[in-house]
């Protein structure tokens, strides 16, 4: 499929080396983090990534299974969506 | 701040209405023409009917788990609807039509769906000889099969009511009740009658593929009454004109991840997409109920004074949000009220709050009808006949849908609870007039359609 961007949120207790773990899951699959919002509320971390997946050798969702993987490793949930619901959803 | 175009507050919302407020996809229903099934021996009937199902369908259930990963969105349900058997199973030379039934029992287990409907005919001016076939045959096919659901079509505004079929169908339900009385006699959940019938309807029990339908297609049944209960809380001072602004943006992007849904699955699948049910279809989960969303607008308790007004804005708005968001819309969209499905609804009726008169003022602004609702295992098969004679009125005078899903348990009078299981739930019997309405019923004939149909 071409051009496939991806939506990755991550949520949970903040701890060191969140976005470390996740990118280095993405970077090892060849998946381009296009942006990252990251907010702390209280001990609660969120992050959401942009990420780019039309190169990544693997399919939609061993990646999406390794990324969860890594995020159970460190205790956080993670998302992982392609973009398309979220502007199908909020954008006319 | 992202080079999508979504903030990263819509991000989180779709986010919250998956995770914490069950929103989800109810169902991808496939609908199967079954016409060129046909054949004078029933058992060629049979492996055709098997075999243009398990053909046509064979990816279904793959193509739906593939999109639910995909946009990280539950598609609860992967479902089949056919052509009503009785016009496919017309031409065989039997008497019998249960091997039709357990043909589609046999295809819908094969390619892993859990509910086909179709066991079904359209009655309302009278029946043909497989329209009686296939309505005696109904209480063994539900009987002895899993995942077979029946409808029967017995009044529409244009025909008027048959109440030949009415008092029929009031036999059949008791004797579908004894079949299954195992199972707190289960059969009648995947049995329903109705009033001006929907062709394109993607939710069970009441789908099957109408004669209008191309040879195959992909309808969407959408749900998410958490998500609109929430929204709804969300504004505890707001009048009535912004409330139904709040509800209709809700169910405006509910409906947009059902059109994304059903345009994705309609490629992947190469059939063409039919139509969205935006329904608000509940679950017994907690926060999954419709009733919530009413007592959310300010009732202490659903089905007190006030319940319908509350019912008739929530079905309108939900309409008027969906409607924007897809390109075509169809089944039955608006609000469920099955009784057993949805806790809030069971607790209002074991608190005595919710009766049956209540539900039924309730059925003249839902999109459906009596549902779901467990009634005294020895109610007479003329008091059945004559509450489905009430809500078949309520359709054809008001030219909406309404059908009755009625389940006289066997064995268990008011104060019992039936236990069905999974999406079904369970449901307090609930108390039903006593008083006989046997002579009006044994009446017969057909009432006549409304002055206000003919306005062709």
């Amino acid at each position: 499929m071409d051009n496939q961007k991806v939506i990755i949120s991550v949520l949970g207790k903040d701890r060191v080396g969140i976005i470390s773990t996740i990118s280095k899951v993405l970077a090892d699959h060849n998946a381009n983090i296009v942006d990252i919002s990251q907010t702390i509320l209280q001990d609660y971390f969120t992050m959401i990534m942009l990420v780019d997946i039309t190169h990544s050798p693997l399919e939609f969702n061993e990646l999406k299974k390794r990324v969860a993987d890594a995020g159970d490793s460190i205790g956080m949930d993670i998302n992982v969506q392609n973009t398309e619901i979220f502007d199908y959803m909020h954008r006319i | 701040m992202f080079q999508s175009s979504v903030a990263r507050q819509e991000i989180m919302e779709t986010i919250r209405m998956v995770q914490m407020e069950n929103l989800d996809i109810r169902t991808i229903t496939m609908g199967i023409s079954l016409r060129d099934c046909s054949d004078p021996d029933p058992k060629k009937a049979c492996r055709n009917i098997y075999d243009k199902i398990t053909q046509k369908a064979e990816t279904l259930v793959s193509v739906g788990e593939e999109i639910e990963s995909r946009y990280g969105i539950p598609i609860v349900n992967k479902r089949i609807s056919v052509t009503p058997m009785a016009m496919v199973a017309e031409s065989s030379d039997t008497r019998d039509y249960v091997p039709f039934a357990k043909a589609l029992d046999d295809a819908a287990q094969a390619v892993g769906v859990n509910f086909i409907g179709g066991f079904s005919a359209m009655v309302q001016k009278g029946l043909t000889s497989g329209d009686k076939k296939l309505l005696h045959s109904i209480p063994h096919a539900l009987a002895e099969t899993q995942r077979v659901c029946s409808s029967i079509n017995v009044a529409s505004s244009k025909a008027g009511i048959n109440m030949d079929a009415i008092n029929e169908m009031g036999h059949l339900i008791k004797k579908t009740a004894y079949q299954t009385k195992d199972h707190d006699s289960i059969g009648c959940a995947k049995l329903v009658v109705f009033c001006n019938v929907p062709e394109d309807n993607p939710f069970m029990a009441g789908a099957f593929h109408g004669i209008g339908e191309p040879e195959a297609v992909i309808n969407v049944g959408i749900s998410g009454p958490g998500v609109v209960r929430n929204a709804v809380l969300k504004h505890p001072n707001a009048d009535f004109g912004e409330l139904a602004s709040v509800i209709k943006k809700t169910a405006f992007k509910i409906t947009r991840a059902g059109e994304l849904v059903g345009s994705v699955a309609s490629e992947a699948l190469n059939i063409p997409f039919g139509i969205i049910d935006l329904s608000l279809a509940p679950t017994p989960a907690i926060g999954d109920s419709v009733s919530d969303i009413l007592e959310g607008m300010g009732l202490e308790r659903t089905g007190t004074h006030g319940t319908t007004a509350a019912l008739a804005m929530l079905n309108d708005a939900v309409k008027k949000g969906g409607i924007m968001a897809s390109s075509h819309v169809g089944g039955l969209s608006g609000a469920f009220i099955p009784v057993s499905e949805d806790a809030g609804m069971i607790e209002a009726v074991k608190q005595g709050t919710l009766t049956f008169d209540k539900l039924e003022a309730m059925t003249s602004v839902c999109s459906v009808g009596l549902d779901m609702i467990a009634i005294p295992g020895n109610t007479s098969a003329e008091t059945i006949s004559a509450i489905i004679a009430d809500e078949m009125a309520i359709g054809m005078i008001n030219r909406k849908t309404t059908a009755v899903r009625i389940i006289p348990v066997h064995g268990k009078k008011v104060g019992d609870e039936a236990v069905f299981g999974g999406l079904l739930g369970s449901a307090p019997i609930m108390k039903i007039h006593e008083e006989k309405s046997d002579a009006f019923v044994k009446r017969g004939g057909r009432i006549p359609a409304p002055l206000q149909s003919f306005n062709n």
